[in-house]
Order: structure tokens, then C-alpha cells, then sequence
């Protein structure tokens, strides 16, 4: 036995003990904003999360680092994909940290998952993707706003323009998770044709299509319609193509084919279309701003990701501003909120009384400019769209 | 009779203190999240000790341990969906389907031995896995968020944060106590006796196979419980709590703290959660000692230490911590 | 009926893949005797390698090369400073003590490559589908592999059954004294096999990448199949590693196929959603209870054991 080796470790452990035991509370100082983040940095989808985190930090430079005129500290928390890490980094972050505001979430699982702790502490937070359908009705809750969607609207446009297209029948692909449940009832809810088939497949571990894909084929669908954020997204438009799909039988999407999947997926992007609440080209002066200056900053196009999230920063400066900094005011900043007065880089925006926004959904398609592959705007599908489960919502007053 | 006060004893009444006056801490400092903290590790402790039961006396390498954590939360989190929010009703469901899927895994896998134990232990675990991902209605993948704790009427308020640790502590020190009292029992001496040879126990008469089964379900069922515990702790089940790596977890702790010992695992599961938290900051630190500046990206690499102490471990202290405070086992 | 053809060559090809990563893991075991939970960290390490290659050398196939080599010597290298003073040791032993190093090479992995896991794009003459049959068309690249993993298990036949190498594999995994007070060198042939193993698992790696994604843990779940495969085949043995992963490939990509619909006949067409692919998964499991239960030693239990 090797003695050194042997007080080494017993030292390490006494150290690390010691160290756990005195590591005081983090004092909060005063009059600085402190923000809580959870989104995902690793993985396949950590693209979507390092998008959201470069996309509010540009805000909070737009904004000179502050918000109603207070200094921000913000803290990233990686949740891994995982429901079980999210409701673990949640609690850290207003348990330990004791974080003024909690900002992102991207998976409605996670999300879900993480609402018992962020309801039970009066958390002011602001959701900047997941749309579970739950939040948007039963599980509404005062201090919960969303700059994003709920999971069906997005879809539920694609089903109108499917129906525009005179698709007769559709094989649906999707996650199976909350948000993969939500998109293909989505498309159930305003396709007027017939579903010939729904696959949902293990999220987030399965990236091999092979099996849904023979099966499609073998249904003889007008269509497809398949829903795979970030890297699953990339992994499931190339395996179509791969299997010889793509000539055969055309894919419409959700949330699938986005500005941070383009360079990867170039030319097997075109001839799919999409639907969108936002897009990069919107014309209006907030989104010009936006856009030119992340261009400048990180070479690309934000995703819709980065837009929903960089909302979040005039959202919670606005409601912070209502109430002169004094945080504890959470009714005030409440009712600041609801009033959602800020520009908006989707332009026109307003909250239902569910706190979801209500919005225009746009179809978009991928072009080549130069050797650039960009998303462009092609029409709208539907004006001012609100979600259809804001009746379940008892909003306490 | 040797002496009661060596530097072992003296560790684990330091660390009894340490978690017994802890909500003390908690309360003077506002430090709620160490209360967070340490009900976690209180209560992985349990199926820790419950592990080491088979696993350090018994010689039973089970990979499958983490299936019991998934069964006791599952029972507390489908009933409480179902709105039976009855303590009395769920703990004891809980408890007694922990020891039945004990007893059905035990009677077949008990056959094999060695690494065929192990590798059966760990299939009927990911059958189990697979099934709470199959429940649709319960979350399936994505888990299930329990609205309210398990109700004891008037006895005790479990949304009490000191009153679940304090409940906690008192079900680990039970735990403790009842296995040792096991492993000091005539049955228990006819475990340990059947792990070093069992042909011999077999040939003076013993079933070691009984033995073994009834020493296999008590481990179940002492993991159900923490994983009841576990599930009104997260308020959240899914079933990333019996994946197989928290199976890893549980023999990491196991033997960390020393298996063959009553308290050992207590000792591993506290070194390696507490580790978990705090190896960050020592390698921040370090990172700080060194460069002069804190390096705010060494801290996410905490495993980087993790994974060869585990190995180094294995190699050189047989005994986990526990062995090398008492300094007697072999090495 | 075309269909089911095109479902079997999906659940042969999940097949491969296992196989590769199992006959790597079986050797390993049936020579060493030890139970390697870090063969899956070989799987990830290859395809990062594969995917850093590719990107530096701008070719696939060079790219594939370098990888391969690379994952060698790291196979060997992690046998002589962290395997080898595990030899001998019992099995939980190994259990704790390579669930160490799977951790430490995850963060290994993060501190090399960062967080963000990469892609490996095909190259575009792959992106197409042949006609394997008339009025199947299935996708040139799972072709490959499934070409590949035949060749690599034919080669693996000739070099353990045919060669002197193989034969010394063949004789330390039945009787390791006898070889080593022969005089052979116990050790450098220990140190070749793991290499040998390393470079399947890494292949296993690199192969599926482009069908994937390249990520921490990625080795983690289908390692647990993996072990799963040479359980049913029998410790030791290529041919039943061989057997059992394509069994366990068809079973997986059959349920998946099939299972939802059938659950869709009695439950709701969520929960067949839910339960059908948990079914399937379970099934191997429960494939490998039963199998252990009645044949202990698995179907093709290697000789001289």
C-alpha cells in the first residue's frame, strides 16, 4: 500500500469536507439585477443555447449593461436536456444564488419540470422558448411570461398552408417529449386532410431515423411534416435526403430548419419550407438593429431562438422601470409587463391574459445569396394568432 | 476491548454533529440551499447503506440498485397524480412493490454469479427504466412534477424543510442501525459467511440461498424507501432516476466511503455529493493559486479529478475512507 | 413485404454497429477477464478523432484513417497506464474503477473539444440511395457500413482463427499461465489485444457519426447494449458476439417498427407512442434475463472456459 497516495486522498477529502462546510451564502449586493439563465450549452442542441446566451448579451448591450437603470449580473446554467438537471439548476439558482430573474428554457420537458420550483418561490420569469401547452392554459401562473409561442401555433400555420398546397394526406414525424406531442396536435388541428401516420421517436438520445423513415415511405403520404430542433433537426433533413426521400415525397417543417442548421445543411435546406413567427428580414427598426448588429458581432444570422430571447431584455427593463428598481414589487412589475410596452423585433406583439404572446406566423424559405444560405420571408400565414388553450388559464388577479 | 475514541470513531461523530446541527447552519446563515443539499445526500445515503448491505456483506454486485430509488418515487408520484395523497397509503405500496420486484429479481438472478450477476442485475433495472419511460400517462421521458407531499394528517408537515431533513436523518439512522444489527446477527454472519465461501455454509447446513434472497429483499426495501423520500425531496420523478449510471453512483458511493462497514457508505455518500459541489471551487481555487487569476472555466471540470481519484481508489484504498482512517484494512 | 426488407436491412445495420462494438469488448473479457466500462469512452474518443481529422484533412475517407490510428494508440496507451493494474482484480474492481476513467473521459472530451459536440458531414456522392432490390432503395452510406463491418468481422475471423497472433489470443484466453510460462509476452500481447478492441469500438464510433452526432456520453447507452450482445453470445466468442448483435439489432429496429401500431390496437395512439418503443427495449433485456436465466453461460459459450 502505497502511504503517500493513501494521505493524499484522506487530505483531499478533510479539504474538500472542510470547504463545503464553510463556503458561506454569496451575499447578494445590493442594487445589482441578478439574472438566472438555464438553457442548453452542451450536447447536439448546444448551439441553440449558446444563440440564446450571444443574443442576450447583445440586449444588455444595447441596453448599456443594465436594466431599469440597474447593473445586471447574469448567471448561465447549463440543464443538459435533461427535465431532472433543469428542476436541479432552477432551485440552485433561487435557492443559492437567490437570482432576481430567471430567463430561457428551452424544452417545454425541462420546463415543465422546473415550474413547482419557480411558482412556489414567486419567481419573476421570463420563458424565452418552451411553449408547453399546460402553461399556456392550467398551469398559468402571475410572474410567468412567455416571448415565444405555444407549441401548436407554429404547426397549426404549416397545416393551413398544407391545406393551401392541396396536400391530401400526411405522415407526421416528431420528438417524443411534451413539445413533440404539442407540434403534431398542431397540425391535427387545422390540416383538413387525412393523417395517414405519426411516428414520435426517443428524445433526445435518438438521432438514427432509419425505422420512421422506411415507414413513411411505405404509407404513400402527399407529405411529411416532421418537427427536430438543433442538431436532430440537421440529422433528420439529411437522413431524408440520404434515403432518397427528398425527390419523392416534399417535408414541410416546424422549428426545424433554422439560421444555426443553414451552414450545415446548405443545399438540402431548399424546397423546404417552414413556418415562423419570426424571421430575420422582418421590416421593422428594432429587428434591422438587431440583426445588423449581430451580424457584425458573431458573423451570421441570429436564430429565432436569439430573437425570442433578446425580447426578454426590453420586457424585463420595462417592467423593472414601472416600478422604480424596487424588485419586491412583483405585482408592479406584473402588471408592467402585461402591458408589453417595448419594441418588439417581431414588431407587433401583445400578451393574451395567459402572458403568451399574440402574433403573426410567417412562411419562410431558404435562399442562396452569394455563397450565403439565408431565410427569407415569404408570406403570412396568420395575423395576431392567439394560442387556443388561454380559456383553461385561471389567471389569479 | 479497544478503545472507543480513534480517529475514526471520532470522524464519524464529527460528521453525526455535522449533519444533525446542519439545519442549525442553514437557519443562522438563510443558507437554504445547503438544506437542499444535504437532504439529498441524507437520503442517497440510505439506499447507499442499503446497497452496501448486499453488496459489502453479502457479496452481491448489484448494478441495479437505482431501480428501487425509481419504484418508491414512482408509487409516491402516480398516486399522488391519481390524488392519493395519503402518506399511509403510499409508503407502505411503495415499500412492499420494492420488495416484491426485490424478491422476483433476487429469486432469478440469485442463480448466477460474478459478472453474470452483475449484468442481471443491471437487465431487470432497464427493464424497469423502460417501463416508467412507457408510461405515457405519468410523463413517460419527461418525468412527472408531484404537486403535494405525501400527507401525515397532523404527525408531521413534510413541506417543513427541517422537519423532512430532521425526518430523513432519523429513517438513515434507523437504516444504519437496523443493518447493523443484521450484519451482527446470526443471519447476518451466515451472509457474510456465505460471500467468502459458499460451498462451505451450504455443506454445514445453511440454505445460503434463502439467506440471500431474504438479505436482498431488505436491501429493496430499505432503497424503496429512499426513493419515497427521494421523490417528495425533488417533487419531480422521471426516469432518469434508475438510469444506469445512478446505479454507478450508488456503488461509487458504496465503496468510496468503505463497503464492510455499517457507516461507510454514509461517510461515501457525503464525500462524494459534498465533492460534486465543491471540487469546483477547490479547483477554481487552485486555478487561482496558480495563475493569479480565478479561471472561471476550470471550475466545469471538476470530474477531470473525479474519475481518476475513483480508479486511484480502487487501486490503492480498498478500503474507501472509512478503511483509511482505520488504517487496518488491507490496502 | 418490401417494406419488412427494408426494416431488416435498418435493424441488420443497428447490428453492425453493436458488433463492432462488442467483439472489442468479448476479446477483452475473454482474454483479460475484465469487465470494461470505458470501451464506450473508445466509441466517443474514435468518432471525435474521425471528425477532427476529416475537418483538418478535408477528406473523408484520410479523415476515417488517421482516426483509426489515433483511437489505437489511445486504446493502448490507456491499457498501460490505467488498465493493466486492474488484471486480476475482482470484478467490481473493474466496474469502479473504469466508471472512472468513462467519467474522466467525458471531461477529458469537454476540455479538448469543448461543450458543443461536432458533425460529420458526408460526402455528397453518399447522400444518394441505391436499389437493393427492385422497388427498394435504401441508403447508400448504411450500405457501407453494413459492407465494412462484414469485411472488418471476416478479417477479425482470419486474424484470431488463421494467425499466429490469433492463435496466441485463442490459447492466453483459455489458459493465460500456460502462455505466459511458454514464454510469450503476456503483457505486449494484452496491451495489442485492447488496441485491437479500442480500434473496433472506435470504428463503431466514426462509422455512425455521420448518422448521429458526435457528443459527450454517446458511447454511454449503447455501451450497456453492447454488453448486452456479448451476455446472449457468450462471453469470449466473435461468432456469438456476432449472432446476438444482430439479433439485438433486429429487435430493437423491428419493435420500433412494429410495436407502436400494435399498442395503438388496445391503448391510445399516444400512449402506443410511449409504450412501443419501451417495449422493445425491454424485450432485449428481457431477452438477456431469460438467456442467463437458462443458459448461463449464453448461446455460444467460448471453449476452454
Amino acid at each position: 500500500m502505497n502511504k503517500i497516495v493513501k494521505r493524499c486522498l484522506l487530505a483531499g477529502c478533510a479539504v474538500a469536507a472542510f470547504a463545503a462546510v464553510v463556503a458561506a451564502p454569496t451575499v447578494a449586493q445590493q442594487k445589482t439585477i441578478k439574472i438566472g439563465f438555464v438553457s442548453t450549452f452542451s450536447g447536439p442542441v448546444a448551439a441553440i443555447g449558446n444563440d440564446m446566451r450571444n443574443s442576450f448579451e447583445l440586449a444588455l448591450d444595447h441596453h448599456g449593461r443594465k436594466i431599469g437603470g440597474l447593473p445586471v449580473e447574469v448567471i448561465y446554467e447549463d440543464d443538459q436536456i435533461k427535465p431532472e438537471v433543469g428542476v436541479q439548476k432552477t432551485q440552485k439558482l433561487i435557492e443559492s444564488d437567490k437570482v432576481d430573474f430567471l430567463v430561457g428554457y428551452i424544452w417545454s420537458n425541462v420546463m415543465l419540470a422546473s415550474l413547482k420550483p419557480i411558482v412556489d418561490s414567486k419567481t419573476f420569469t421570463v420563458i424565452t422558448n418552451a411553449g408547453a401547452s399546460q402553461l399556456s392554459g392550467e398551469l398559468c401562473s402571475p410572474y410567468v411570461f412567455s416571448t415565444s409561442w405555444n407549441n401548436d401555433q407554429t404547426p397549426q400555420a404549416i397545416g393551413l398552408y398544407m391545406n393551401q398546397k392541396n396536400v391530401k394526406k400526411v405522415f407526421l414525424i416528431g420528438p417524443n417529449y411534451a413539445a413533440g406531442k404539442d407540434m403534431l396536435e398542431g397540425v391535427a388541428a387545422t390540416f383538413k386532410g387525412e393523417i395517414i401516420g405519426r411516428e414520435l421517436t426517443a428524445w433526445p438520445n435518438q438521432l438514427d431515423f432509419s425505422a420512421e423513415l422506411s415507414k413513411a415511405r411505405a404509407a404513400k403520404p402527399d407529405a411529411i411534416f416532421a418537427f427536430y430542433p438543433g442538431g436532430a433537426g440537421i440529422q433528420f433533413i439529411t437522413q431524408y435526403a440520404q434515403s432518397g426521400l427528398k425527390g419523392q415525397i416534399p417535408l414541410y417543417t416546424a422549428f426545424t430548419i433554422d439560421s444555426l442548421s443553414l451552414p450545415r445543411l446548405k443545399d438540402l435546406a431548399i424546397g423546404i419550407p417552414g413556418a415562423q413567427h419570426w424571421v430575420r428580414d422582418l421590416p421593422n427598426d428594432a429587428n434591422k438593429k438587431y440583426v445588423a448588429d449581430f451580424r457584425a458581432k458573431h458573423k451570421n444570422d441570429p436564430s429565432f431562438y436569439g430573437s425570442q430571447t433578446y425580447d426578454a431584455v426590453p420586457l424585463l427593463d420595462s417592467a423593472v422601470k414601472a416600478v422604480k428598481g424596487d424588485l419586491s414589487n412583483k405585482d408592479g412589475m406584473r402588471r408592467a409587463a402585461e402591458k408589453a410596452d417595448f419594441k418588439s423585433v417581431r414588431g407587433n406583439f401583445k400578451f393574451g391574459p395567459n402572458h403568451m404572446p399574440i402574433q403573426n406566423f410567417y412562411l419562410q424559405d431558404t435562399v442562396k445569396e452569394g455563397e450565403e444560405y439565408r431565410l427569407k420571408t415569404v408570406a403570412t400565414i396568420t395575423e395576431n394568432d392567439q394560442d387556443k388553450h388561454w380559456q383553461k388559464c385561471k389567471m389569479p388577479n | 476491548m479497544k478503545s472507543w475514541i480513534t480517529p475514526r470513531n471520532a470522524f464519524v461523530a464529527a460528521l453525526l454533529a455535522i449533519l444533525v446541527l446542519l439545519p442549525v447552519y442553514a437557519a443562522l446563515t438563510g443558507n437554504t440551499f445547503m438544506m437542499t443539499l444535504f437532504t439529498r445526500i441524507v437520503i442517497l445515503a440510505i439506499a447507499a447503506v442499503s446497497l452496501n448491505l448486499i453488496m459489502g456483506f453479502g457479496g452481491m454486485v448489484s448494478f441495479g440498485h437505482a431501480a428501487y430509488l425509481g419504484i418508491g418515487g414512482y408509487v409516491v408520484g402516480i398516486l399522488a397524480k391519481e390524488g392519493i395523497n395519503a402518506g399511509l397509503v403510499q409508503w407502505p405500496l411503495a415499500l412492499l412493490l420494492s420488495g416484491l420486484f426485490a424478491l422476483a429479481v433476487g429469486a432469478l438472478s440469485l442463480r448466477t454469479r460474478g459478472v453474470y450477476f452483475i449484468m442481471i442485475t443491471l437487465a431487470f433495472a432497464q427493464v424497469v427504466y423502460y417501463i416508467a419511460n412507457g408510461l405515457d400517462r405519468y410523463g413517460g421521458d419527461d418525468g412527472l412534477t408531484i404537486q403535494r407531499r405525501s400527507e401525515f394528517g397532523g404527525l408531521v408537515n413534510l413541506s417543513n424543510r427541517t422537519a423532512f431533513y430532521y425526518l430523513c436523518l432519523a429513517f438513515l439512522l434507523a437504516t444504519v442501525y437496523l443493518v447493523w444489527r443484521i450484519v451482527n446477527s446470526r443471519f447476518g454472519l451466515v451472509i457474510q459467511g456465505a460471500r467468502s465461501n459458499e460451498r462451505r455454509m451450504r455443506a454445514i447446513g445453511f440454505p445460503t440461498f434463502r439467506y440471500k434472497l431474504v438479505c436482498f429483499v431488505i436491501a429493496g426495501v430499505l432503497c424503496g424507501l429512499s426513493g419515497v423520500l427521494l421523490a417528495n425531496h425533488t417533487n419531480f420523478i422521471s426516469p432518469a432516476l434508475m438510469h444506469w449510471t445512478r446505479s454507478g453512483d450508488l456503488i461509487v458511493m458504496a465503496v468510496l466511503g468503505g463497503m464492510g462497514t455499517v457507516f461507510g457508505p454514509v461517510i461515501g455518500a457525503v464525500a462524494l455529493l459534498v465533492l460534486e459541489e465543491t471540487l469546483p471551487h477547490v479547483i477554481g481555487l487552485a486555478s487561482y493559486l496558480v495563475t493569479g487569476k480565478e479561471v472561471a472555466a476550470a471550475k466545469e471540470y471538476w470530474q477531470l479529478i473525479l474519475g481518476p481519484m475513483l480508479l486511484l481508489i480502487v487501486l490503492y484504498a480498498r478500503g474507501g475512507i472509512d478503511g483509511l482512517m482505520a488504517g487496518t484494512r488491507r490496502g | 413485404m418490401l417494406y419488412l426488407i427494408e426494416q431488416c436491412l435498418n435493424g441488420i445495420q443497428l447490428g453492425m454497429l453493436l458488433f463492432l462494438l462488442a467483439a472489442g469488448l468479448t476479446l477483452i473479457f475473454g482474454i483479460m477477464d475484465l469487465v470494461n466500462l470505458a470501451h464506450g469512452s473508445l466509441y466517443m474518443l474514435g468518432a471525435y478523432f474521425a471528425a477532427t481529422f476529416i475537418t483538418l484533412t478535408d477528406s473523408f475517407l484520410a479523415g476515417l484513417g488517421l482516426g483509426l490510428v489515433a483511437t489505437l494508440v489511445a486504446g493502448m496507451f490507456m491499457e498501460v497506464i490505467a488498465i493493466r493494474p486492474l488484471y486480476g482484480r475482482d470484478h467490481l474492481d473493474h466496474v469502479l474503477g473504469t466508471f472512472g476513467l468513462l467519467i474522466f473521459f467525458n471531461e477529458l472530451v469537454r476540455l479538448i473539444w469543448g461543450p458543443e459536440g461536432r458533425t460529420i458531414s458526408l460526402p455528397p456522392e453518399m447522400l444518394t440511395a441505391v436499389q437493393v432490390v427492385p422497388g427498394i432503395y435504401y441508403p447508400l452510406y448504411r450500405l457501407i457500413i453494413i459492407l465494412a463491418t462484414l469485411s472488418v468481422a471476416a478479417l477479425l475471423y482470419i486474424l484470431v482463427m488463421r494467425t499466429r497472433v490469433g492463435m496466441l489470443i485463442r490459447a492466453g484466453a483459455s489458459n493465460r499461465e500456460m502462455v505466459g510460462a511458454l514464454g510469450v509476452n503476456i503483457k505486449l500481447l494484452y496491451t495489442l489485444v485492447f488496441g485491437l478492441g479500442a480500434a473496433l469500438a472506435g470504428f463503431a464510433g466514426m462509422m455512425q457519426a455521420p448518422i448521429s452526432f458526435v457528443q459527450i456520453g454517446m458511447g454511454e447507452n449503447i455501451l450497456i447494449l453492447a454488453f448486452v450482445v456479448i451476455i446472449i453470445g457468450g462471453i469470449g466468442s466473435i461468432r456469438g458476439a456476432f449472432v446476438a448483435a444482430v439479433i439485438v439489432g433486429l429487435i430493437d429496429t423491428m419493435g420500433r417498427a412494429f410495436l407502436p401500431d400494435a399498442v395503438r390496437l388496445f391503448l391510445s395512439y399516444s400512449a402506443g407512442s410511449s409504450l412501443g418503443p419501451a417495449l422493445s427495449s425491454m424485450l432485449i433485456y428481457a431477452l438477456m434475463a431469460g438467456v442467463l436465466i437458462f443458459r448461463p453461460e449464453g448461446l455460444f459459450p467460448a471453449v476452454g472456459k
